[in-house]
């Protein structure tokens, strides 16, 4: 349920962005503090799409492992499960630097343009 | 015809647009001197129960205003009524993923119908779901989740978002515990694993144990 609701906002953006256009990927961003099923996340993303210039588009996403800076060591750890620990020293007063990433990255679509306007364009 | 692939950098966060409504609702409650609380939980962990306790309990000393996100029905709404404190139902079932949580602009909706300036204390009751509503931002100041003891001890492993998210937990349900096989020691232990320290207090809605606490920690709040 709350892939479908990301899902929804991911077309909205992808559909803004794209501003008529077809759109044929959309490259998505999500960090693994997020609690994102992927699947889920894909399947969501299929169903919302249809009816709008996303439908059809694939979702390319990329996920990002957590990692965060230790502020007693200054050590950077990659951060597997929880609790979250510096792997240093073992202290938990870490700034989280990657993993709560949730964003679209970029999309890919279709220009369509007949030979006139490209010549226009010129 | 003449058709060619283009990429277009968006670098645009999904929650975006949210975030902003929710800024936007927060700027209003500052306004207003509210402070405001987003109180969110799985479903029928108590959280309209401890509503009621708290609302009986602080007449008088705090003024409270409810915004009652339900699915469908008025029924929490409803079991408050009876305290004339000022109540507005949002209704969630509108939209994609719309029932599972409230998002900012479902809050701003029903902002219209309540009377900001005369509350010290907004109450935001989430809809009952255990992952969507930690997502969403609605303008609060704090979180406070509602957990019951009835949900097991692993519940902040499986669930850190909202459980990482929140700012108290109540840990409801309290009085269950002598007929429950529930090792509370090992649940702080997981609650810390994701929030480390984070501010508890066990209550219970059949016996009032931690309601004066928890009234005391929000009014605390309320009345600065
Ligand atoms: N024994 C016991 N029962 C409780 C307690 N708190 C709530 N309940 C019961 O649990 C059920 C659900 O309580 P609600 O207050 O409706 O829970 P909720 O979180 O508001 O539920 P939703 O809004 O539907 O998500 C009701 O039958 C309550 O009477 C408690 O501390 N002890
Ligand atoms: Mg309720
Ligand atoms: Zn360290």
């Amino acid at each position: 349920m709350h892939e479908l609701a990301i899902a929804g906002h991911v077309v909205d953006i992808a559909a803004r962005h794209a501003d008529g256009r077809t759109v044929t990927k959309v490259f998505l961003k999500v960090g693994h503090l997020r609690q994102v099923v992927p699947s889920a996340l894909s399947f969501s993303f299929d169903l919302v799409a249809q009816g709008t210039t996303v439908e059809g588009a694939e979702m390319v996403l990329e996920e990002v492992p957590a990692a965060g800076r230790c502020q007693d060591c200054g050590t950077e750890s990659v951060l597997k499960s929880f609790p979250l620990l510096c792997e240093a020293c073992g202290e938990s007063n870490l700034q989280i630097t990657r993993g709560e990433e949730l964003y679209v990255e970029s999309l890919e679509m279709e220009e369509q343009q007949n030979n006139e306007e490209l010549i226009a364009d010129r | 015809m003449h058709r060619t692939a283009v990429k277009k950098v968006v670098l645009e966060g999904v929650l975006d647009a949210n975030d902003a409504l929710a800024e936007a609702n927060r700027q209003r409650f500052d306004h207003a001197n509210n402070f405001v609380v987003n109180m969110m939980s799985s479903p029928g962990a108590g959280k309209t129960a401890l509503l009621e306790h708290t609302l009986d309990r602080t007449l008088g000393k705090v003024r409270i205003g409810v915004l009652e996100g339900d699915v469908q029905t008025t029924l929490d709404a409803d079991r408050l009524a009876r305290f004339h404190t000022p109540i507005v139902q949002v209704n969630t079932d509108a939209g994609f993923g719309g029932e599972c949580h409230l998002d900012a602009n479902m809050v701003r909706s029903g902002l219209a119908e309540l009377p900001l300036h005369d509350i010290d204390v907004l109450i935001i009751e989430n809809v009952g779901n255990l992952v969507c509503p930690a997502e969403f931002k609605v303008g609060e100041d704090v979180r406070v989740m509602v957990y019951a003891i009835t949900e097991g001890e692993e519940k902040p492993l499986k669930y850190p978002l909202m459980f990482r998210s929140a700012d108290l937990v109540l840990i409801n349900k309290m009085d269950l515990l002598p007929h429950l096989h529930f090792d509370l020691e090992l649940f702080l232990r997981n609650l810390d694993a994701v929030n480390p320290g984070v501010g508890r207090i066990l209550t219970s809605a059949a016996t009032g144990q931690g309601i004066d606490e928890w009234c005391s920690w929000l009014m605390e709040r309320g009345n600065a």
